[in-house]
């Protein structure tokens, strides 16, 4: 998050700067800033990082928390219970004491969601870079080399019809059927959410590029010489990347509901990787019992997911143009 | 007028058939064929699954089986590979099972949407945009089957009532009047937790939608003639704000299959969705791909519908 907003930095906009002498991205923090929803849902992003971080860490290079753990002892064991004398030393929670209780097979709950919040990220983070880089490929493709014939239709024809055809299709369903079809495995369900999700983002890769093209800055910088890869990924591309962060920024959030739906059904990440998704789908067999298992999952997952919309949202606020000159 | 539906129909055919022949070439180069659902199982011999792969024309190159199933489904002979029942008179009967769900969640999207997203507009900034702005957020974010399982909950201990299927178990001998009231108690759950999220964000757009046009100059105008703020409102803006929303009923249309897999196999509901589901864990790769192929054809019939809506209500646009 932090990175993606740092990138905007460098993003030339002429009128902005010719009114005051504010960068564009100190222009956008100011507005955003005074959207108190997404700088609740911003801290909450940052905590989030350093979670996963030390999730990573802690379960799995310098294992403190060992999410496989298991202790058939202490099953079921409510939050802030002690363990129990019978398990061994070296699986023994932090001051034995499990932080948010342990699950039917006596596994630490807390070192799971450490886990887990990696693993969801990750999906969240791979799946919308697979999308992005596919969108901006070919909303690009098709906003700059539109004109350009290929035997009997044009690029952007062709890109675009290809693009109606993939929005043609039942999204969840076809991630479903593919999902299930497939071997199971994390790569794979990050790849299909990604390769499913990309045609909103060349859909307004190519507008932006398409208006771009005809502005004065890139006719001059086509009049200088300028190789096309420069004007393409130099000039064009970060005056565009703005509409572009916003959607990815909300995709994150609907490619985590994507995995824990497809968890639900029995078709999402694979033990033994632990995500909020299959934790919580795992935990709605003991709702009565452990009612931890059901909620904790939920309310993190819900949480993180809002947390990312009310960042979106904010952004595209405070990058809207009507609202800029208030 | 004409010339542009017909080149938009040939064009929506093309696609179809474009998107019918991806489908189909995922569905067979995925690992996993029919015969590997139970490899198991000790009666399979080599044999049985090469006699299977003959019946099922799976041994056949991928263009034939595509003919194979194309053939099939035009004249209505399609069986499904998991029972041998035709596929097209198995898919109605689910259809009519969704239908109901369907319409209600969306009468109730509907109907809520646009007071809650018109309010949120006229008062911007106030106590209520700002907690049903909050609102919307965590309905989109929750994930959709954690608050059914705690609706399903609240709803049996409080109420009493069981939730789960499209009929109470035992109700058939019951009068039509207590038949039609348990179906339509069994009704409401499933198509209120499925409505959730369109109400979040369809409110959001009206409220979107609603800003842009009261920001409008000849709203303005229309204040400066003095005219009543309710008049202005529902009469000026009101009425332009809900062009875009005429299109929306052809999106509508692809809603009946994609979104409810996950509501159907909550509540147990019967519906194409679990249709699909089931289908897909069988491998019956007839029933997958015709859903798929009506899901496609129902979204390419949408977007035309609200091409064709767009330009019947809106005299600035002309089709050519």
């Amino acid at each position: 998050m932090a990175e993606a907003l740092r990138n905007m930095q460098g993003e030339p906009d002429k009128a902005a700067q010719s009114m005051t002498h504010e960068t564009p991205f100190e222009e956008f923090w100011k507005l955003f800033k005074r959207d108190r929803l997404a700088m609740v849902g911003l801290g909450v992003l940052v905590l989030l990082l350093f979670m996963a971080v030390a999730g990573k860490a802690l379960t799995e290079w310098w294992v403190v928390f060992d999410p496989a753990a298991v202790n058939l002892v202490d099953k079921f064991k409510s939050p802030f219970s002690q363990a129990s004398a019978l398990v061994p030393a070296d699986v023994r929670p932090l001051a034995g004491i499990y932080l948010l209780g342990t699950d039917e097979l006596g596994r630490d709950v807390f070192a799971r969601m450490l886990q887990g919040s990696f693993v969801s990220l990750s999906i969240g983070f791979v799946a919308v870079g697979i999308s992005v880089f596919i969108g901006i490929l070919l909303g690009g493709l098709a906003g700059y080399y539109g004109n350009l014939r290929l035997g009997i239709m044009t690029v952007d024809t062709l890109i675009m019809r290809f693009t109606d055809v993939m929005l043609s299709f039942p999204t969840f369903f076809l991630i479903l059927t593919a999902v299930a079809l497939l071997p199971p495995s994390i790569y794979n369900i990050m790849i299909i959410i990604g390769i499913t999700s990309w045609m909103g983002t060349t859909r307004f890769v190519r507008a932006e590029f398409l208006a771009l093209r005809e502005q004065d800055f890139v006719v001059a910088a086509r009049a200088m010489g300028l190789p096309e890869r420069r004007i393409i990924f130099l000039h064009m591309v970060p005056n565009a990347i703005a509409p572009v962060l916003v959607s990815a920024t909300i995709g994150v959030a609907s490619a985590i509901l994507t995995e824990s739906a497809l968890s639900f059904l029995g078709f999402g990440v694979q033990p033994p990787f632990a995500t909020w998704g299959n934790i919580l789908s795992d935990g709605k067999g003991f709702i009565f019992d452990a009612p931890w298992l059901f909620f904790i999952p939920g309310i993190a997952i819900l949480v993180v997911v809002l947390a990312f919309n009310l960042v979106g949202e904010g952004m595209r606020e405070a990058l809207n143009p009507k609202l800029r000159r208030r | 007028m004409w010339p542009y539906i017909l080149r938009n129909l040939l064009q929506r055919l093309v696609l179809l058939f474009i998107v019918s022949v991806i489908a189909h070439g995922v569905v067979h180069l995925a690992p996993g064929e029919p015969t590997e659902v139970d490899p198991s199982n000790p009666r399979m011999k080599p044999e049985d699954i090469v006699k299977i792969r003959k019946a099922f024309h799976l041994d056949e190159p991928l263009h034939l089986q595509y003919a194979y199933w194309m053939r099939d489904l035009f004249s209505g002979e399609l069986k499904s590979f998991k029972d041998s029942q035709p596929v097209l008179p198995k898919i109605w009967d689910r259809f009519l099972n969704s239908l109901p769900l369907f319409i209600l969640a969306t009468i109730i999207i509907w109907t809520l949407s646009f007071p809650t997203g018109i309010h949120a507009a006229v008062r911007r900034g106030s106590v209520y945009d700002r907690s049903t702005t909050f609102i919307a957020y965590t309905l989109i974010s929750v994930p959709g089957f954690f608050l059914s399982y705690l609706a399903i909950l609240w709803v049996v201990s409080v109420l009493g009532v069981p939730v789960i299927g499209m009929r109470t178990f035992g109700m058939e001998d019951a009068l039509p009047l207590f038949r039609g009231m348990d179906r339509l108690w069994h009704l409401v759950v499933p198509s209120l937790m499925t409505a959730l999220g369109g109400i979040a964000v369809l409110s959001r757009y009206v409220r979107s939608q609603m800003l842009e046009v009261i920001g409008q100059d000849y709203v303005r105008t229309a204040r400066a003639k003095g005219l009543p703020e309710d008049q202005v409102i529902y009469r000026h803006a009101l009425r332009n704000a809900l062009l875009p929303f005429v299109t929306m009923f052809g999106f509508l249309l692809p809603g009946l299959i994609g979104g409810s897999v996950i509501f159907e196999q909550i509540f147990a509901w019967p519906g194409l969705g679990r249709l699909g589901y089931d289908a897909i864990l069988s491998r019956d790769f007839p029933v997958i791909l015709t859903i798929n192929f009506i899901a496609a054809a129902l979204t390419l019939a949408g977007t035309f519908m609200s091409d064709l809506l767009y330009a019947a209500v809106d005299p600035r646009i002309r089709l050519h």
